[in-house]
């Protein structure tokens, strides 16, 4: 399903170059659920943006379900994000004007696959079917972070990636938010990888892949 | 309802979202707007006022003036030429399709009335002065051949000269004194208002009892004029009648082969023509006068949008991580800046339109809102939010997608 094979990149720091990741080599199969902890500033969030397709690599091949990804051109790279990715982020990352429902048809409308009733059904399954009108100021964080959820699986992708899905909100809500991917997991075979440094979040996942400086040092599978 | 699969609904939302600042935005595009229109507005009612004062005397009209050496061109020796009665009874024997001639003689001069006085233009005319003039008279009668060739002391006021004169009383019958000669008012000329050829201030009375008060004659005993009005037949015969009376005067004035003549024929055609482009340019100016307000008011929306931009940078960045294209970005902040003046537009079409009719009204000019001026308008208020949206818009979509989630 993704396919990172020696994934180098670099920023311009003046005259010299900052490594964020450092050949990165990671095969992940359809289906599977794998975390990335590392400490921060190891490189994992670039790792995510990269198989997100919000970044390319300096050098190295990505093949996200068999096709060569790494070298599109940003016009290519919205399409493939918009059809292929589901994004949940820290911080929901929701618009403000837009009602939950409103929200989850954005994000199937960049993924050109409108559809109001999987839209509905989709926050019907986070458990939102009450409070589609609502704007995310009437809705807590843990509610919020569901919008986000439902916006992510609404356009049904292959792949959601989840940056610290848990990271902004209370130890209840983050429960939830952990028992509806499992479940999205379980149901629907989607291929989920998060972000997290959270171990108790971690071990929701069967593979726990650790990163540190640019580099891969280890993998767990619970 | 918004409806976020059409791109013009969510810059609806946009706008309502942030009003004050929206309205910030356009006040400039309103102001700018509202002047176009104001001033274009004023400028075409003036054209039109002043077209139709001329067209009341009809394009078949043609007038011949002395040229005198104050009007001669610069760079050329002065032609100083005069008219006379036997001018305009040549023109009238020997040009065919003539309806009329009209000669006239104009001197300022003191007009009384019991205890009332002003200085009014003392004009001889002939009887065709009526037709040629298209003079209308409210209470009495016109000047008639009898009148005329017996020299009688008869007068035909303007409105003007009757009330300065007698008030509200009605003047006919009654006598006005003109130096030492008394005349009797033989009716009132129907007012034709501020315009071109209006007699509403006028004094008219026999050509042959003027030259008896104020003897003009030539050295070679003819009669001075200073005008001669004459109707062609029709539209069509106006020219070739024109250069006749050129042929005629150019003989009888004695006018050698390529030399200057010594008058002027010029038909109602030609003055309404240059006065016209005249009055276009001038409508021209002030609409482009108004137009630096409307640049004015674009560099404002131009500055707000990539205020916007920049905080909407969050936006942009959820947008481009759900697979936005960076030209539906660009697409949509476009249609922002377009939608924002576009209304901008049409609130200052509204209130531009309104002080127009509020100056009309109010009668002292005439302001005439075209179809054209509010194409216009429109047209130009949209071009601006295209124009000065284009470059945040453009920033907009180069944004970075990782950086602008990053953003606050």
């Amino acid at each position: 399903m993704i396919q990172l094979e020696n994934i180098v990149k670099t920023y311009p720091m003046g005259k010299s170059e900052l490594k964020v990741l450092q050949g990165v080599n990671l095969n992940i199969e359809k289906g599977e659920m794998v975390a990335i902890m590392g400490a921060s500033g190891s490189g994992k969030s670039t790792l995510l943006n990269m198989i997100g397709l919000l970044d390319r690599p300096t050098s190295g091949s990505y093949l996200l379900e068999g096709a060569e990804v790494a070298h599109l051109n940003a016009k290519s790279l919205a399409k493939v994000r918009g059809q292929k990715i589901g994004f949940i982020f820290q911080s929901f990352n929701l618009l403000p004007y837009l009602s939950a429902l409103k929200n989850v048809e954005l994000g199937q409308k960049y993924a050109r696959k409108p559809n109001v009733q999987a839209a509905k059904e989709a926050l019907e399954k986070v458990g939102l079917g009450g409070r589609m009108k609502h704007r995310p100021n009437e809705l807590s964080g843990g509610e919020q972070q569901r919008v986000a959820v439902a916006r992510a699986i609404a356009k049904n992708p292959p792949i959601i990636l989840a940056d610290e899905p848990t990271g902004n909100l209370d130890s209840k809500s983050s429960k939830e938010i952990m028992a509806i991917l499992t479940n999205l997991h379980v149901e629907q075979n989607i291929t989920l990888v998060m972000i997290t440094h959270d171990p108790n979040v971690a071990h929701y996942c069967q593979r726990i892949i650790y990163i540190q400086d640019g580099q891969i040092t280890g993998e767990e599978k619970s | 309802m918004t409806n976020i699969f059409d791109p013009l609904s969510t810059a609806w939302t946009t706008m309502v979202t942030h009003k004050l600042r929206s309205i910030l935005t356009i006040l400039g595009v309103v102001i700018g707007v509202s002047c176009v229109i104001i001033l274009m507005s004023i400028g075409q009612g003036t054209q039109q006022t002043i077209t139709n004062s001329l067209n009341t005397l009809g394009p078949n009209i043609l007038y011949v003036t002395a040229e005198s050496a104050a009007q001669s061109s610069i760079g050329r020796a002065p032609v100083s030429g005069m008219l006379t009665l036997e001018d305009a009874q040549a023109i009238v024997t020997s040009i065919p399709n003539i309806n009329a001639v009209a000669p006239t003689n104009t001197i300022g001069m003191q007009v009384i009335a019991g205890n009332q006085n002003m200085t009014a233009q003392i004009t001889g005319v002939t009887p065709s002065y009526q037709l040629v003039n298209n003079v209308q008279v409210v209470g009495g009668d016109f000047i008639n051949q009898d009148q005329y060739t017996g020299f009688a002391k008869v007068a035909l006021i303007g409105p003007t000269v009757s009330t300065t004169l007698f008030g509200g009383e009605n003047p006919l019958g009654k006598t006005i004194r003109v130096g030492n000669n008394i005349f009797y008012v033989a009716g009132v000329l129907k007012s034709k208002g501020a315009s071109f050829s209006s007699t509403d201030s006028a004094v008219l009375i026999p050509l042959t009892t003027l030259q008896g008060i104020a003897s003009k004659l030539t050295t070679t005993g003819q009669h001075e004029v200073s005008s001669i009005a004459v109707q062609a037949a029709n539209k069509k015969s106006a020219s070739a009648v024109k250069s006749a009376i050129t042929s005629l005067l150019q003989y009888r004035h004695r006018i050698a082969p390529g030399a200057d003549n010594d008058f002027t024929v010029i038909s109602m055609d030609e003055i309404s023509a240059s006065i016209n482009t005249a009055l276009s340019s001038l409508t021209i100016l002030l609409g482009a006068i108004a137009g630096i307000s409307l640049l004015v008011g674009g560099i404002g929306v131009m500055n707000i949008m990539l205020v916007s931009v920049m905080e909407r940078k969050r936006e942009i960045g959820i947008r481009k991580a759900l697979g936005a294209e960076g030209s539906e970005i660009w697409g949509q902040f476009l249609l922002d800046a377009a939608l924002l003046t576009f209304t901008g537009g049409l609130i200052g079409l509204a209130i531009g339109w309104g002080i127009s009719a509020l100056i009309t009204a109010s009668g002292v000019l005439t302001a005439v809102v075209t179809l054209n001026t509010v194409l216009l308008a429109v047209g130009v208020s949209v071009g601006i939010g295209l124009l000065f949206g284009f470059l945040p818009a453009f920033q907009g979509s180069r944004l970075d997608p990782i950086q602008a989630l990053r953003s606050e």
